[in-house]
């Protein structure tokens, strides 16, 4: 952008120092996400760039975290790959083991609180909605309160009922920390939605389900996935109630990565963070697609 | 089919007294209200027993005893009516030995000991100690206590135990609020070597202001900048933003201890750069410094989503025309755009200051001692101490602090108005 030729020496010197200084916020917002990359192929076990890394010196990089990730927890991570080595390593390794109930407990909390999130904005849009704002303030509070306090909560009231310590419990409470972003995301995109359609639908002799089924979820759905991309990624990231509901059964990644930081701290967790890196980058895109595709849509509908 | 009985009803209707209609169409809005929120029931009752029911259990046990009173049952009746100035009764003595008799059989004393020992240290041994002996003592039990262990003759083990067996108890606010009951039943500060939870919440509340100015300071910027370039490069920005956002939390603490230890990146470019000695390394965490840091990069984006979003929808003409009036560029920004930020600024500090006040992970991987906020030791005495009554009050006042700031945010904002992504 060209700045207008009536602007002043001071005002042009203002306005490329404070894209200067944007553009150091920027750094501070991403070099941290992009520092743990070359430090994960550290061939020593700190967490610092060596002498090597700086002369780039092929020998001080090695791949032996990413490695590790693999190995850990494996009964004989030399076999070959005939013998056996693919069962032990998805039986055995603690990261896989971890990533596994990531994705369990993860994928479920999201669905559960997807379809109960939608439903609820759906009936939260419907203009005779009673006592709408005193009731979203009550879905939403989830996430307001502090994952502590929830966590510590949970723990008490899931020991008394018995499930502390399962899967059933875990996954109650990632969904109920997943529905506040199912709700804000899917009312957000029913905001924009034209209410005549339902009605065509069910005057046009739809049954409610079909009308939702082929009328309204259509439209909506890029809300609704985002809204479970949310959730997903709330209960991918949580470590606060895995800490206090979840046992050494239900380990996730974040919980093993917070073991891993308080125990022996070691570049396999920056390697395991410059992973989890590249998966939130494919998370954004999926998301950021989902979003210009909600806004097409919108457009359509009204 | 329906339809035409419908149709019929409803033609019959009309030739009908209006009031019918009246009383009709209320019927059938009061049932169009009950099927919303039919819709929104499943996810209600959902949130209902997974959340709002535990937070009740939490709150109704940083004010319940424990189970004292149910073992020292006999002795809960008869300390109802005892003033606790004086030595209590025989009646309450002669109780308290019964008790003591079936608490050792069940194996229950040390419960009531431990409990009997936070409000009045050193009287554990005491308790347990007489209640080994208590089957062979005699009448009268007042005397024949006090030659068990001469502890016995001051009133103040009996008001403890009193206090530990009543069934509602305000002793975990007391500790929580650094206070405590003096001999006299006076609630008095503890010792100021002994205060720790009010330094907490102080420093608690002293970070979060200062991490939620940091947030503001570095958000408005980038916020502004978005909001004023156009679509194409403004999106690609965006994505610098959001990606941290998407990022795991732990990730992102990861990589700052990676960056601001001792040996670490930030330190070996200060002293590449001749800033400091390579003796003199700063210690960047394991501090509040670094508790401090990593956060405002955390909450970061949660300040610049909200700012940007009210930025975009303010148009440029405004500050146009007072430029044009001959103001200033500053006085432009600062009498005319400024204040259409506000709603931005409240919603980013507020939603940045709420979440830090909460704030667990971080300050507890790079907090040091000094970093530490209340979130840790509600953790600290859920884990490891065991105090869950101290750690219900501590959660329970967390949780009330964070409701009024909610209902202010609701009032200001409107939740409605949170935008994700």
């Amino acid at each position: 952008m060209a700045l207008p030729p009536y602007k002043t020496a001071l005002q042009r010197a203002w306005h490329y120092s404070f894209r200067g200084i944007c553009g150091l916020i920027f750094v501070f917002l991403i070099a941290p996400l992009l520092i743990v990359a070359p430090l994960s192929f550290n061939v020593e076990p700190y967490f610092s760039f060596t002498p090597g890394m700086l002369a780039f010196e092929p020998e001080a990089y090695s791949t032996r975290w990413y490695e590790n990730i693999v190995n850990l927890g494996m009964v004989n991570p030399d076999a070959s790959y005939a013998e056996g080595w693919w069962k032990d390593m998805w039986e055995n390794a603690q990261w896989i083991r971890a990533i596994k109930n990531s994705f369990f407990i993860g994928i479920f909390s999201a669905l559960i609180a997807t379809a109960l999130g939608t439903l609820a904005a759906l009936g939260l849009s419907k203009p005779e909605m009673p006592f709408r704002a005193a009731i979203t303030g009550f879905l939403i509070s989830p996430m307001i309160v502090p994952i502590i306090v929830t966590a510590t909560g949970m723990y008490f009231f899931y020991a008394t009922i018995g499930i502390a310590k399962t899967y059933v419990g875990v996954i109650v409470a990632h969904a109920t920390l997943g529905v506040p972003f199912v709700v804000i995301t899917v009312t957000a995109t029913l905001s924009g939605f034209d209410h005549n359609l339902t009605r065509a639908a069910l005057s046009l002799g739809a049954t409610p389900w079909t009308a939702f089924h082929k009328v309204i979820m259509p439209l909506i759905l890029p809300g609704m996935i985002s809204g479970g991309l949310f959730a997903f990624v709330t209960s991918f990231d949580d470590v606060v109630v895995m800490l206090f509901l979840g046992d050494l059964e239900q380990r996730t990644v974040p919980r093993q990565m917070w073991s891993g930081i308080r125990e022996q701290i070691s570049p396999t967790i920056l390697a395991v963070a410059t992973i989890l890196v590249l998966f939130s980058i494919a998370l954004l895109t999926v998301a950021e697609l989902l979003r210009r595709r909600s806004e097409r849509l919108q457009g359509i509908a009204k | 089919m329906t339809t035409i009985a419908l149709k019929h009803e409803n033609t019959a209707s009309l030739a009908e007294d209006p009031r019918t209609l009246k009383i009709r169409l209320a019927k059938a809005i009061r049932r169009k209200r009950i099927n919303a929120f039919l819709y929104v029931l499943p996810l209600f009752l959902f949130v209902f027993v997974a959340f709002a029911l535990p937070m009740m259990q939490m709150a109704r046990l940083s004010v319940q005893n424990g189970a004292g009173g149910d073992i020292l049952h006999r002795s809960q009746v008869a300390m109802k009516d005892w003033t606790g100035s004086d030595l209590p009764s025989e009646e309450i003595a002669a109780a308290l030995v019964a008790d003591m008799v079936e608490a050792r059989e069940n194996r229950t004393i040390g419960k009531v000991a431990t409990r009997v020992n936070y409000s009045l240290p050193g009287s554990r041994s005491v308790i347990t100690g007489t209640a080994r002996k208590a089957k062979s003592l005699q009448a009268p039990y007042l005397e024949a206590l006090a030659t068990a262990n001469p502890a016995w003759q001051d009133p103040q083990i009996w008001v403890s135990i009193r206090r530990a067996i009543a069934p509602v108890t305000p002793d975990f606010y007391l500790a929580a609020l650094d206070l405590e009951r003096d001999m006299d039943g006076n609630v008095v500060f503890v010792e100021p070597e002994r205060q720790i939870y009010i330094t907490l919440f102080v420093r608690t509340l002293i970070l979060s202001v200062l991490i939620t100015s940091l947030c503001l300071l570095l958000g408005f910027p980038v916020a502004y900048l978005l909001a004023s370039l156009p679509a194409k490069y403004a999106n690609l920005l965006m994505i610098l933003v959001l990606l941290p956002f998407w990022t795991a939390l732990l990730v992102r603490t990861t990589a700052w201890l990676a960056l601001l230890q001792s040996q670490g990146v930030i330190n070996d470019i200060f002293v590449f750069l001749g800033l400091i000695g390579n003796e003199q390394r700063l210690q960047l965490i394991y501090n509040a410094t670094g508790t401090v840091i990593a956060m405002t990069h955390i909450l970061l984006p949660f300040t610049i989503l909200p700012l940007y979003s009210v930025m975009k929808t303010i148009s440029p003409t405004y500050v146009r025309a007072a430029e044009s009036l001959g103001a200033a560029p500053s006085v432009a920004f600062f009498r005319v755009y400024l204040p259409q930020t506000k709603p931005g600024i409240a919603a980013g500090c507020l939603l940045v200051f709420i979440l830090s006040i909460g704030f667990y992970i971080t300050p507890a991987l790079v907090g040091g001692s000094d970093g530490q906020l209340i979130s840790n030791f509600i953790a600290l005495h859920v884990q490891r101490s065991l105090n869950w009554g101290l750690a219900a009050a501590l959660s329970t006042i967390l949780l009330a602090a964070i409701l009024i700031l909610y209902w202010l945010f609701n009032k200001l904002v409107g939740i409605d108005k949170l935008k994700l992504g």
